[in-house]
């Protein structure tokens, strides 16, 4: 529990994991655009090969990988039957009222299987090889923004410290003979409120604490301040970026000469 | 010059009695001093002020000359660093090195300097090995070892610490009292350790107690716990050797005040072999 300050975050040395979070932002908008241009196997294809390739340099095991994609598998075959059954086409194989199953149908939820299976991986990858930190480092760095990875570094630093608080609240409750277990919906939420509570009011306790150890620290605010870690791009990110740039480039001359399937 | 100067300094909470009342206190540069005191005798508004974070209502307070006000306000906090009570509130990032940092990123030195920095400051509270550490997995003493090192980063001069011991267990806080002994020594750093624990204070220069914002007792920390009685009145125990030792010279042995527990027991070995 205590790891939720790294969210997904698969801590390995690797190719990926090192690149700058600015590219690696880049590069998910950009692999993101060619999977939506690209409208052929072949281009799908490639998405696919590169992605593939992607997990493989990032050394995150293949197990934790198809993992996100379970989350979202009934949504993804939910999608695709609903799209065999309504898309409309030219070869028709089956056909009852309104539903029917032509060739394009099939091709098309085909499509968005793959489509959505790729979008998934690659952001879950994004998560896999970045920390949040990091992450907001590359926002912030991106968009001119100061406060937005301090407000995201410490939330973080105390998400484990407020789930020790809730449990300890939880087991004093207990001990004085409250019940969160039994009862119906109302009953249960109704429960809830005696944690709450005292769990608002030390958080706000802590915060004014934390204002004035920052105060201490000597923070004023976003002007001045600088940064301990800076981003720097390196050789990866330039491989990283040509790579995405290739691949945008290389989906659209498909979809312009090979075109729809 | 003085470290740290401080002219009948009163300081009252809105709505509230007074919580410092007609302060004059003066720590010289290198020194050690233990301050004690109950719960609401002002101790911890004293660390709030001595760093600017509460304003007095009147009085000045004088950092190595320099006076303690708006204008001066970010020159003295470089200077006056504050480890609080509680280890979770005073950490910012969930990486060690990262909120060691925190305080040299809020002053904007070069990226190079703050590398130099927490460097050094980890060293000083021998916590580089543990410099990519997570926090929330840390040890008390070893999260509270972080906060010095978060206010060492800054390169302060004096160095107060409000009750960082109170939390930890034995262990912690002999880490604490240690990392602080070593910094007042090696690196020439004032130290005002505010403490309940009167163990504590024996390893300062000179010790105060505080009593309804006023300072009650000024002496060595020897000569305070020799005043066992006065002592009761402003709710402070003795450590426990010096209790025994008390206790003994009541029921007719023959040892003298003493703290030192090795001193204690030759002293009663000597009058039971008599």
């Amino acid at each position: 529990m205590k790891d939720v300050a790294f969210g997904q975050y698969y801590p390995v040395n690797s190719f990926v994991h090192r690149c700058d979070p600015r590219l690696k932002l880049f590069f998910l908008v950009a692999f993101i655009a060619a999977i939506f241009v690209a409208n052929n196997f072949w281009a799908l294809g490639a998405c696919a090969a590169v992605l593939i390739a992607v997990v493989a340099l990032s050394r995150v095991p293949l197990g934790k990988v198809l993992r996100a994609i379970r989350g979202v598998l009934i949504l993804v075959i939910f999608s695709a039957v609903i799209s065999v059954f309504f898309y409309s086409g030219e070869t028709v194989y089956w056909k009852y009222g309104i539903l029917c199953v032509t060739r394009e149908g099939i091709f098309f939820s085909v499509f968005l299987i793959i489509r959505l299976f790729l979008l998934v991986i690659c952001s879950s990858m994004l998560t896999y090889t970045t920390t949040p930190v990091a992450l907001t480092d590359g926002i912030e760095s991106i968009f001119h923004v100061h406060v937005l990875a301090l407000i995201m570094s410490i939330a973080l630093r105390f998400i484990p410290i407020l789930m020790d608080e809730t449990e300890r609240i939880k087991n004093a409750q207990k001990a004085r003979g409250a019940d969160f277990e039994s009862g119906n919906i109302f009953k249960r939420i109704k429960a809830i409120v005696p944690i709450l509570i005292p769990l608002i009011l030390s958080a706000f306790r802590r915060a004014d604490e934390l204002g004035d150890a920052m105060d201490a620290r000597c923070y004023m605010g976003g002007k001045k301040r600088t940064k301990y870690k800076k981003l720097t791009f390196s050789w990866r990110d330039l491989v990283a970026f040509l790579t995405a740039a290739a691949l945008v480039t290389g989906v659209a001359l498909l979809r312009v000469y090979v075109g729809g399937m | 010059m003085h470290a740290i100067e401080t002219k009948d300094v009163s300081f009252s909470y809105e709505g509230g009695g007074f919580r410092i009342a007609h302060l004059d206190l003066t720590v010289e540069e290198g020194e050690f001093l233990a301050v004690l005191g109950h719960n609401g005798s002002g101790k911890s508004t004293l660390a709030r002020l001595l760093n600017g974070i509460l304003v007095p209502d009147s009085g000045t307070i004088r950092v190595f000359g320099t006076p303690l006000d708006d204008q001066h306000l970010y020159e003295v906090r470089k200077q006056v660093g504050v480890v609080f009570q509680n280890p979770d509130n005073q950490t910012v990032a969930s990486i060690v090195e990262d909120d060691v940092a925190f305080g040299a990123e809020n002053v904007g030195l070069p990226r190079e300097e703050i590398a130099k920095r927490v460097e050094f400051a980890l060293g000083a509270v021998g916590m580089l090995g543990l410099r990519n550490a997570v926090v929330s997995r840390l040890s008390g003493g070893q999260k509270q070892r972080v906060a010095i090192a978060g206010v060492l980063a800054l390169k302060p001069r004096v160095m107060i610490l409000d009750e960082s011991t109170a939390m930890l267990d034995p262990r912690g806080r002999r880490e604490i009292v240690e990392v602080v002994k070593k910094l007042n020594r090696e690196e020439k750093i004032t130290v005002i350790l505010i403490t309940h624990f009167m163990e504590e204070a024996l390893l300062a220069d000179r010790a105060v107690v505080m009593n309804r914002g006023e300072i009650a007792l000024t002496d060595t920390p020897a000569g305070i716990f020799a005043r066992h009685e006065e002592l009761l009145t402003y709710n402070l125990a003795l450590p426990r050797i010096g209790v025994i030792a008390k206790k003994l010279t009541e029921g007719g042995l023959r040892v003298r005040d003493t703290l030192d527990p090795e001193q204690l027991a030759e002293d009663i070995a000597r009058s039971v072999r008599r």
